[in-house]
């Protein structure tokens, strides 16, 4: 809530200068651009927008981090410039936010299975594997399932401990929802959501929570934020995805994830994706702007600062910064579709960015 | 002058520690209410499921109170050697020797430590040990919880019966050494009949401690959301699983975890009480 009035704070401030400043000024004057949602990107979002804070000294770009659930209710407050989700609202949300939302998804990440397992290097696991685990349907490492998959690994006669999220968390929806996918035992029985209610294994807060158990707890497996597991560096499984190979969680992997058919929207879960090269538990997150910028007490100049922040997060500078801090940077095609995406907010019906054609923006990403 | 303006002060200060006690009833009460009108008082503490998908939502607090009974209680017993022997060697074998101070003060000092780092020590040392016994495959449940809670609450225990069994008046020892008891006979017979319902106030505002405590236990319970099947199972409490589930929390389940807080709050007012009526007694015998 602080968060929020400080933001709020922080809108009405530009405001009030700009009525005492004359019209030259304006695009000097300082302007803040406030945005709150989902916590999984924060540390890219910190980043991204302080280089372009740097790049630009007389915006302030502030994020809150304080839920995807918050962030779509600030923007639909107008309490914010824009809203952060790792889910993308469905057409009914849309409907009561009042007016056109438009979807641009920022970066990917994915959900690793970090284990920890003596004399175990290499660990192939398949979604329904996983189901049955978390379902404590297979409960022995040298289970003849897990056995059948690995059949060069030495799997020990010991008990399987799973560890899961014990506070609600967008990772176990998108663990969940992989699970619902490709399990229908799991749909049926486990279902998806933030918070499940859970047959086997025992619980951690956050990844750190979990990724500590499962550093410290023999024959413990847990899902964890790529984000999280590829700076720690822990072991990880290698999952069948949809073509059958087995693929380890890497940037390169889970950006392959988006190498599908991607809406024009951009509202996709790519979730089980169909590219031979692509990690199965692959994510998108999103930023959400309203379409029509001409709302409340908003300014053309100020529509104008949000669209260029947005093109620089979804720039190949931007997208180098997520790179760095281990999230995946979107592929070529997913940022083309964004910044059509982009291109689509207007001002009361004035478009705010000069129409280019698609090739220089393919220029662009290459450079 | 000088002392009406003081005592108004006392007074003022006094009033405004009531007031927020109020506030805070009041807030937990006033938010908790959504839950008790959908399950009913009875409904909710008799309710074990706790099932948080918005499909099936539905939310019981029974699992966390057996969970914080199990590990208190378990605690409680676990501590009581400890505890009462250090409260005989302060309070009676060695009293007023320098020993005895050393020790008051390295048992005080275990109050001082963080539950963080009680967590942490259960969690890197006692636990790989649960695991080498073979008291389960990753060591997390009600046995491990309880073990450090033991070692938390004995200053809590200890100190306040050492307290009163060192208060039992010199005359009456000295009168049934005369009749040639020994130490032993005096201990038993003298000094903890004597002291007995303040060393049971002290167990019971340690036990008191034991419900509330949180850090600690929730980074070694294992934090599952039902009741556990045993001393070797895993579980949760009622202060972690507010502690771990009330970021993400809105709507019922916000509601069901401040409820699960104001029945923490009135079993822990309950326990404090009945340790201040036993102390009572104390005083009247």
């Amino acid at each position: 809530m602080r968060h929020l009035s400080l933001c709020m704070f922080l809108i009405l401030l530009p405001i009030s200068c700009n009525n005492i400043s004359t019209e030259t000024e304006v695009h000097q004057a300082p302007t803040s651009i406030s945005g709150a949602g989902a916590t999984f990107p924060n540390p890219y979002y910190n980043i991204v927008f302080r280089d372009y804070m740097r790049h630009h000294s007389h915006i302030t770009v502030n994020y809150g981090a304080i839920g995807s659930g918050g962030g779509i209710r600030s923007l639909r407050d107008r309490s914010v410039d824009f809203g952060a989700s790792d889910a993308f609202l469905s057409e009914k949300e849309i409907e009561t936010m009042g007016a056109d939302v438009i979807h641009i998804a920022t970066c990917m990440g994915g959900v690793v299975m970090a284990y920890r397992l003596k004399g175990v290097d290499s660990l192939r696991l398949t979604g329904p594997l996983i189901a049955d685990i978390y379902m404590g349907i297979i409960t022995k490492w040298n289970d003849p399932r897990l056995v059948a998959e690995n059949p060069h690994a030495m799997l020990p006669d010991l008990e399987i401990t799973p560890v899961y999220r014990s506070d609600g968390s967008g990772t176990t929806y998108n663990f969940s929802e992989y699970l619902c996918v490709v399990s229908p035992q799991w749909n049926s029985i486990m279902g998806k959501g933030k918070a499940l209610k859970w047959e086997a294994g025992i619980a951690a807060k956050g990844n750190p929570g979990v990724a500590g158990i499962v550093q410290q707890t023999e024959g413990a497996i847990g899902y964890i934020g790529s984000e999280y597991a590829l700076t720690l560096k822990l072991p990880t499984a290698r999952l069948k995805n949809r073509a059958g190979r087995y693929v380890d969680a890497t940037l390169e992997t889970i950006s392959a994830a988006a190498n599908s058919e991607l809406p024009d929207d951009m509202r996709a879960t790519i979730t089980n994706s169909d590219d031979p090269n692509a990690y199965p538990m692959s994510l998108f997150t999103w930023i959400l702007v309203y379409k029509d910028q001409q709302y409340g007490n908003r300014t053309q100049e100020e529509a104008m600062q949000l669209i260029d922040l947005l093109q620089y997060v979804i720039s190949s500078e931007g997208q180098k910064v997520a790179a760095q801090i281990n999230y995946a940077p979107l592929p070529v095609q997913a940022l083309e579709k964004n910044s059509r995406q982009v291109r689509k907010i207007h001002y009361g019906g004035k478009p705010l960015v000069p129409q280019v054609s698609s090739a220089s923006v393919i220029g662009n990403l290459n450079d | 002058m000088k002392d009406k303006i003081f005592k108004s002060f006392l007074f003022a200060a006094a009033l405004f520690i009531l007031l927020l006690l109020a506030a805070i009833v009041y807030a937990l009460v006033s938010r908790s209410g959504e839950t008790f009108q959908t399950y009913g008082f009875w409904g909710f503490v008799t309710n074990s499921e706790w099932d948080p998908r918005s499909a099936t939502e539905e939310y019981g607090a029974l699992s966390f109170i057996m969970g914080t009974l199990y590990t208190a209680f378990l605690a409680l017993v676990l501590c009581v050697p400890f505890s009462f022997s250090v409260a005989l060697f302060n309070g009676e074998y060695f009293k007023g020797k320098k020993i005895a101070g050393v020790v008051r003060s390295v048992v005080d000092l275990l109050a001082g430590i963080p539950s963080i780092v009680y967590g942490l020590w259960g969690f890197y040392t006692v636990r790989p040990i649960l695991i080498d016994l073979g008291v389960s495959v990753q060591g997390f449940g009600i046995i491990l919880s309880a073990l450090v809670l033991a070692i938390m609450i004995i200053p809590y225990a200890s100190s306040l019966s050492g307290e009163f069994l060192s208060m039992i008046s010199n005359n009456l020892k000295e009168a049934a050494y005369s009749l040639g008891a020994t130490r032993l006979e005096v201990v038993k017979h003298v000094s903890l009949p004597n002291a007995a319902s303040g060393i049971v106030a002290s167990y019971i505002l340690a036990l008191g401690r034991a419900l509330g405590e949180t850090m600690a236990v929730t980074m070694l319970i294992g934090n599952t959301n039902r009741i556990p099947g045993g001393l070797r199972d895993t579980g949760n409490t009622m202060a972690s699983v507010i502690a771990n589930q009330f970021g993400e929390a809105d709507g019922l389940k916000l509601s069901a975890l401040i409820a699960i807080g104001l029945l923490l709050f009135i079993i822990t007012a309950l326990i404090n009480l009945i340790a201040k009526l036993v102390m009572k007694k104390l005083s009247h015998a």
